[in-house]
């Protein structure tokens, strides 16, 4: 507990260990611990990412578009699926989510910064390192080439090199230490930081949906950090964990991967449907329908999540006991899910509905998820499975809940809150182009993919041969595929034509609920002046309006000081006493910076991993050292 | 100013569960920390008697991982006693406890490198001799990993301890490291129970 007095002490610290000063220019961003900045660090780099895994996929679809055609050869194309799979998932969607969850979190609880600032800003550096680690690959040897799950023992010994697979092993290992540690991170901010009155069942349904995906990240990471170790040591000391040959089980690493791999799915989609639970309601103006059931349903799919990892494996032959226990608990996971759907529904139905690009993006993702939901659904019932495994069918499904899913809601997201973090709203009119392209594209790209797989199209081969009856919707699917770049394309003119010439949005441009809209926009760097009280559920809008006797929403007037006053009160606390926050720091970004370095050491040169240690040692270091004010 | 502190009080230092922020993670970070220990397990269980040769179960030397097991529970025992000589502010005899949890450690982790070290020289277990010999030496090694962090974890304590930086007022840090400590000890009698006593079926 540092103390008042200690900070006086120890502000004139002059030593070796002092803290950074400046906030702005690269400087300010190498070395901040603010949370506002992290979140927008974590967008902007897996929105880079984000091209990058678009380019790849582009490329599978141009090579797809003509039966045997030679614009891929087969090792590129292994390459670049697997790439594609890999950075979507890892260096995009989890980081969306992040950027939400550091940007938001604080906003929404009432709170100045995360538990640890410091350490949130070295989980961002780490996973950064990783993204690069896994991309560097590209020029060093060669990409991953063995599909995003990496089965043993093709990836342990049906290579003719391994460097792709230890690139994502080690790769893996380290986003998961960033996943990990932020996971740590935002689950002790979230119970232990909300404002005062905020109990639980009070918190923004962003908060609780974050809540339990970061617990699932904080017990998911060890099972794959456990498989990545067991994949590293086949593939690089000669151990046998997966080599059947010599009494391994290649079906040891099947469990481990998607005993991580199922709860994974619900950390991709978890924060789009927190998201999308924000969005609904300020757009219908009506509560979002059954908050608490909204809750226990989240916390229900966390739990279940558990238990249905094998229907990933149902063809690999487990036996009929195992596949009808996986298959039940897979029909049931589809009972929360689908309660969430009828409460997305409940809010809207008579609702004042503004159609809004957050609103517009939010219906689809509602829409979208729902057909994917369903097409998974099907492979629940193992004999239908055994037909659609390892087709097209299933591209489909995990397509239409990761991106009609996962990637509209995060657009949502991103549309929604612009105006929280730079004042300005997008142009609406690019924006609804950006819908409308997203979803066109996006349903002739993966709907076809249903019809395709069930004709028998298979998944990852690089070539279909004339005469299969496949060449009309691949042609179809290639197009989608180039008309979601478009709107891509859309949504980056939409960004810079924002920041030249964005309207100002004032603070609270869409009448919003929660409490994150009650201060100015762009977020003061303290986030809130005074630490607020709630009172309410979506306490902003309480605070806002109140009740008549027929239930209609209506101004407050006479309680309307509560609002008035806080600015006017804020402005003279302003010049007096601006709250006190966290200093940036240099080390986390030197503590992280040494963990890449270990990674390349493994493959290379062991020296590396001598001075990547090392680095990480003077990080850590640092870190103990420096002073905390 | 007295407005700053205030806010600074308010802002920083008051928690809605009242529990410290780091005692908190810490819980959390030993749940993940379950998660790991239980595939490292799981795998090893699943692994024991596979593959050809000699196997770390047909060698165990039961009576000498007993007394090895022993002294690491021991050390949890002096960990206890180190927090409470802090929190009765008796700084000097914590550090004596803080280092003979950490000598107890070592004495465990070298126990472990004979072990080891007998393991492959002597009977030719070594780590690629076979799954189950692989499963074994992920799952202890890495329980000895975290035993040494723990014990820098600890020498670090004793030398902030020496350098003034602990006392009462910071009892807090010891007591991390001791949740630490005990989770480790903890997993190591699942495993000394689960990995070495349980009769293998054959």
């Amino acid at each position: 507990m540092a103390t008042v007095t200690e900070a006086i002490e120890s502000s004139p610290y002059d030593g070796p260990f002092r803290r950074p000063k400046s906030t702005s220019g690269l400087v300010g961003w190498l070395t901040t611990v603010d949370h506002k900045k992290i979140g927008i660090l974590y967008g902007a780099t897996a929105l880079l990412f984000f091209i990058a895994g678009g380019v790849e996929a582009l490329l599978l679809r141009i090579q797809l578009a003509r039966p045997e055609n030679d614009f891929l050869t087969a090792d590129v194309y292994n390459r670049m699926f697997t790439m594609h799979g890999i950075t979507m998932i890892f260096l995009v969607v989890m980081p969306l989510g992040a950027a939400f969850f550091n940007y938001l979190i604080p906003l929404m609880i009432g709170a100045r910064d995360v538990a640890f600032p410091r350490l949130n800003a070295f989980s961002y550096w780490v996973f950064l390192g990783g993204g690069i680690f896994i991309y560097s690959s590209f020029f060093l040897g060669g990409a991953p080439n063995a599909g995003w799950f990496s089965y043993a023992n093709l990836s342990t010994q049906g290579l003719p090199d391994q460097v792709g697979v230890n690139f994502f092993a080690i790769g893996l290992q380290i986003t998961g230490i960033a996943s990990l540690v932020a996971s740590v991170n935002f689950v002790t901010t979230i119970i232990n930081l909300r404002a005062p009155g905020m109990s639980f069942f009070k918190m923004p349904m962003f908060v609780w949906m974050s809540l339990v995906t970061n617990f699932l990240l904080m017990f998911a990471m060890p099972v794959i950090a456990v498989a990545l170790f067991q994949l590293l040591f086949d593939s690089m000391f000669g151990t046998n964990f997966f080599n059947p040959a010599a009494g391994g089980d290649p079906l040891l690493w099947q469990h481990m991967f998607w005993l991580f791999g199922h709860p994974e799915v619900y950390i991709l989609i978890l924060p789009a449907m927190g998201i999308v639970s924000e969005v609904l309601p300020t757009f219908s103006r009506k509560p979002l329908f059954g908050y608490q059931i909204v809750a226990y349903s989240g916390i229900a799919i966390g739990l279940m999540g558990w238990g249905v990892w094998a229907h990933h494996m149902f063809a690999v032959g487990l036996g009929p006991v195992a596949n009808s226990a996986f298959a039940l608990s897979t029909m049931f996971i589809a009972v929360p899910t689908g309660v969430k759907i009828f409460n997305w529904m409940g809010t809207m139905w008579g609702g004042k509905i503004r159609f809004t690009t957050p609103m517009l993006m939010s219906i689809g993702f509602v829409t979208m998820f729902i057909i994917g939901g369903l097409s998974g659904v099907t492979h629940s019932i193992v004999p239908a499975d055994y037909q659609q495994t390892d087709t097209y069918y299933v591209v489909a499904h995990f397509h239409y809940v990761l991106f009609g899913g996962a990637i509209f809601g995060l657009f949502s997201g991103i549309y929604y809150w612009w105006p929280k973090l730079s004042g300005k709203l997008l142009s609406e009119r690019l924006g609804k182009t950006q819908f409308v392209l997203m979803f066109i594209g996006f349903n002739l790209t993966f709907g076809p993919m249903h019809i395709l797989g069930l004709q028998g199209m298979q998944r990852r081969y690089y070539r279909y041969q004339v005469g299969e009856g496949f060449d009309f919707w691949n042609m179809v699917e290639t197009v989608g595929a180039f008309i979601i770049a478009l709107s891509v394309l859309v949504f980056i003119i939409n960004v810079i034509v924002t920041r030249r010439r964005g309207k100002p949005s004032g603070d609270d441009p869409w009448d919003a609920r929660t409490i994150e809209w009650s201060i100015p926009s762009p977020t003061p760097h303290y986030n809130f002046l005074e630490i607020p009280v709630v009172k309410e559920r979506d306490d902003f809008w309480h605070k806002k309006y109140s009740e008549d006797e027929s239930g209609k929403a209506v101004p407050v007037v006479a309680g309307g000081q509560d609002v008035e006053e806080k600015p006017e009160e804020g402005e003279v606390a302003e010049e007096h006493a601006e709250p006190h926050m966290p200093k940036p720091s240099y080390w986390p970004l030197v503590a992280a910076a040494g963990i890449p370095l270990i990674g390349y050491g493994l493959m290379f040169q062991w020296v590396l991993a001598g001075i990547g240690a090392a680095v990480l040692f003077v990080g850590i270091y640092g870190w103990a050292m420096e002073p905390v004010e | 100013m007295s407005d700053t502190t205030a806010v600074v009080e308010h802002g920083a230092h008051h928690t809605s569960t009242g529990l410290d922020n780091r005692k908190l993670a810490m819980w959390g970070f030993l749940g993940s920390e379950c998660l790991l220990f239980g595939a490292l397990i799981s795998s090893y269980l699943l692994y024991r008697t596979r593959g050809e040769g000699v196997k770390p179960v047909d060698v165990y030397d039961i009576p000498y991982t007993s007394v090895s097991s022993f002294v690491l529970l021991m050390s949890s025992l002096t960990m206890v006693l180190a927090l409470s000589a802090l929190q009765r502010d008796d700084e000097r005899q914590s550090r004596v406890w803080l280092t003979a949890t950490a000598l107890l450690g070592m004495t465990f982790v070298g126990g472990q490198v004979y072990e080891f070290t007998t393991f492959v020289m002597h009977d030719g277990i070594s780590l690629t001799a076979n799954p189950a010999s692989s499963a074994f030496f992920l799952l202890t090694g890495f329980h000895g990993t975290h035993v040494t962090l723990g014990i820098i974890m600890l020498l670090s304590l004793v030398g902030m301890s020496l350098a003034g930086k602990v006392g009462k007022q910071n009892s807090l840090y010891v007591e991390l490291v001791g949740l630490y400590w005990h989770f480790v000890d903890i997993v190591w009698v699942v495993i000394f129970t689960v990995v070495y006593l349980m009769p293998t079926p054959n």
